[in-house]
């Protein structure tokens, strides 16, 4: 029996305002500025020529465009701002709409702690199925993203194989991270029509999404802006993350950061609306702060946790859903630093509702995929579904009447009205609240729990199969890519 | 030494210490002037600033910026002072000849970037050719130069195997140990470089440096 529970942030009772109405239009303007006078490179002849048909100040060189600012907004207003993310089972399609934040695993990791070893090594096309497995019984989880490359398949179809494992491991919406040539975006949408059923299907129940990265500063990847287009053309949602650094890839501030990356993002989203009005977008974000002694990655800190929460302003000022890196976290192993990191990314994307989380599962920086990881990620995310809850204060919560039978002293363990509503209580798996010398005598923790956890569901859980004849088709698909 | 030489000395290094590119530049052309053999200005003046920021850097003094902007500095100055080595028939001793470039396909530069300047700084002789960039032409220019090392970028796992495939290239006509070859980018292991028979990889640019100096014998 596989589950079919998702479990989403909805109906939150907690609030942040981490950004002013003016303080988002001066970043706003400050964009439209960027893009009209610094501009933005779009290294894509299609894409080039999309922004001279309207007008924009192309300079074919060096591929560097320049657009009015009534462009960009009136293009980004035909953006629609909410849809579905289709899933195999419509049970588990998901709501864009603003009200719902979706957790998704992370990607596109290069090394995974074996699940069974526990040594680290280069990842497989095995790894993207298991990982695929566990997150379709994982209630947290709400999509995927392709977590690991599968390098032992050829680079020119290795999205597809990826792609097809997920799918064939779960019935859970599927956003590849790891599709940004036009040969594999074409041939992924014709998987995705056949497993919709038809074009009309797909527009109707996107089973599949893609995400783009930016080339920051204020630069894309041709290949990228090519796959989004045909993403775009089959009203498949798209988005483009920009990953924007202070120090190094943006302005050593923050609001300079995120105005560069939002001129990356929009820019971007704007071409697709200029294609084709309407068509399903998203806006991704994973901006952070560089080390400022050694300029390196970092995946955490408090910037990144301060980016957490504002970009999903800038989405909602632009009316599009937000896709939001979380659950980054520099550490080597599942530690303090990656509680640290992980909790407090994702309770501040939370918190504003961003739409889609990515994601759980990752150590240093996005390379390593740890199973334990992923499953106290889930924990992690879990507690915050509880705490966006926040505090329900009626009558019955006040409990005045099981107050009055307890009375001074006394306890409340043998109240009906405690029976009733213990269940609200949160339950955890991996924290660990046993007594010391348990403890003592095991030497297991958190980190023990999660693997085992993962490990068992490995080894039971049966994902809904997916028709042999659609994996044949989706093979004759992919061996047509891979024969160029 | 004159007491005025001594001062420029200690300007330029100056100059390399505070990143100002416009002051090294102004102190070499000024060093010309004053008939100062180049090869002096560059050990007694500026590799000093390039020393003293190093050092600081290593420490956890400097951050990365200042790194660079020295880098920067150091480079501009270099650049006056080279066509008066020219003419005197001298050359900087370098510390090899180095070839950078992102593999074809690839079109992130950034790391790389980071890895040509202090590579610059370290004293080694750095030709950067971009992004994207096809195996036969970094294999020609490294010809081309003399080059003893070449480094190889690529951030995508699908364009990492570009790596191998001018690894290949070099066995393939046997310009190896000639040429050692480092790779980097993010999605770089040491197994993968072990793997590709890489002579080396390194997950920062610090550590490039301590690579590029054992690759060419002088760590």
């Amino acid at each position: 029996m596989s589950h079919k529970k998702i479990k989403t942030i909805s109906d939150p009772k907690l609030k942040l305002e981490i950004l002013s109405k003016q303080d988002v239009q001066k970043i706003h303007e400050a964009t439209l500025h960027i893009i009209e006078n610094v501009g933005v490179r779009f290294p894509s002849k299609r894409a080039l020529q999309i922004w001279e048909d309207v007008g924009a100040d192309v300079n074919p060189e060096k591929r560097i465009v320049k657009v009015k600012p009534h462009l960009i907004e009136d293009a980004l207003k035909q953006a629609p701002p909410a849809y579905i993310l289709g899933a195999r089972d419509p049970q588990q399609n998901l709501s864009l709409d603003g009200n719902h934040v979706n957790l998704g695993t992370d990607g596109c990791g290069v090394e995974i702690i074996d699940i069974h070893t526990g040594v680290k090594r280069t990842t497989e096309l095995q790894d993207v199925r298991d990982i695929a497995r566990i997150a379709d019984a994982t209630e947290e989880v709400a999509f995927h993203w392709v977590p690991v490359s599968a390098q032992d398949t050829p680079v020119e179809a290795r999205g597809l194989h990826e792609i097809k494992a997920v799918w064939e491991n779960s019935t859970k919406h599927v956003q590849s991270e790891s599709i940004y040539n036009a040969d594999e975006a074409k041939a992924s949408m014709e998987m995705a029509i056949i497993l919709a059923g038809s074009k009309e299907e797909l527009r109707k129940r996107p089973v599949l999404s893609l995400m783009q990265c930016t080339a920051p500063p204020l630069g894309h990847d041709g290949g990228s802006l090519d796959a989004a287009l045909i993403a775009a053309e089959h009203g498949v949602p798209t988005g483009f993350m920009t990953m924007t650094a202070c120090m190094t890839t943006g302005p050593a501030t923050m609001a300079g950061t995120l105005a560069v990356g939002n001129a990356e993002v929009i820019a971007a989203t704007a071409l697709l609306q200029l294609a084709y009005p309407g068509a399903p977008v998203f806006y991704a974000a994973a901006q952070t702060a560089s080390d400022p002694r050694t300029g390196v990655y970092t995946g955490g800190g408090p910037e990144d946790f301060l980016f957490g929460a504002a970009t999903n302003i800038l989405s909602d000022f632009y009316n599009i859903p937000l896709s939001m890196g979380s659950f980054a976290t520099g550490a080597k192993e599942p530690n303090w630093q990656a509680g640290l990191e992980g909790s407090l990314s994702t309770f501040m994307a939370s918190v504003v509702m961003s739409d889609m989380l990515l994601g759980c599962g990752f150590l240093h920086g996005s390379r390593i995929w740890s199973y334990a990881e992923m499953m106290m990620d889930c924990e992690i995310f879990s507690i915050i579904e509880k705490m966006m809850h926040g505090i329900e204060v009626n009558e019955e919560t006040l409990a005045l009447d099981a107050v009055a039978a307890v009375g001074p002293g006394g306890h409340y363990l043998a109240q009906k009205h405690t029976i009733k509503h213990m269940r609200e209580l949160f339950l955890p798996q991996f924290l660990d609240r046993r007594p010391y010398s348990k403890w003592e005598e095991t030497g297991e923790d958190a980190r023990e729990w999660a693997v085992q956890k993962a490990r068992k569901i490995l080894k039971e859980h049966k994902p809904d199969l997916l028709d042999e004849k659609i994996s044949k088709e989706f093979d004759r698909i992919i061996k047509s890519v891979e024969k160029k | 030494m004159s007491e005025e030489i001594e001062k420029l000395y200690k300007d330029m290094a100056q100059s390399i210490i505070d990143g100002d590119s416009d002051i090294s530049v102004d102190l070499a052309k000024k060093s010309i002037e004053m008939n100062i053999p180049p090869l002096d200005a560059i050990t007694k003046g500026f590799v000093i600033g390039v020393n003293y920021i190093g050092d600081q850097f290593g420490a956890g003094e400097a951050f990365l910026p200042e790194l660079v902007m020295a880098g920067e500095a150091m480079k501009a100055a270099v650049a006056v002072l080279e066509p008066e080595l020219l003419k005197l028939g001298e050359a900087r001793e370098t510390m090899g000849r180095v070839i950078l470039a992102t593999v074809e396909g690839d079109i992130h530069e950034i790391g790389k970037t980071l890895v040509g300047t202090m590579l610059s700084a370290s004293g080694f002789e750095v030709t950067d050719m971009g992004v994207d960039q096809p195996a036969d032409k970094i294999i020609g220019k490294a010809l081309e130069i003399d080059a003893n090392l070449i480094g190889l970028s690529a951030l995508l796992t699908t364009t990492m195997v570009r790596q191998r495939e001018l690894i290949e290239e070099l066995d393939k006509e046997n310009l190896r140990p000639r040429i050692k070859v480092m790779v980097g980018g993010a999605p770089i292991t040491r197994d993968w470089a072990t793997k590709i028979k890489a002579d080396g990889t390194s997950e920062d640019a610090v550590g490039a440096v301590q690579l590029a100096k054992q690759l060419v014998g002088k760590a």
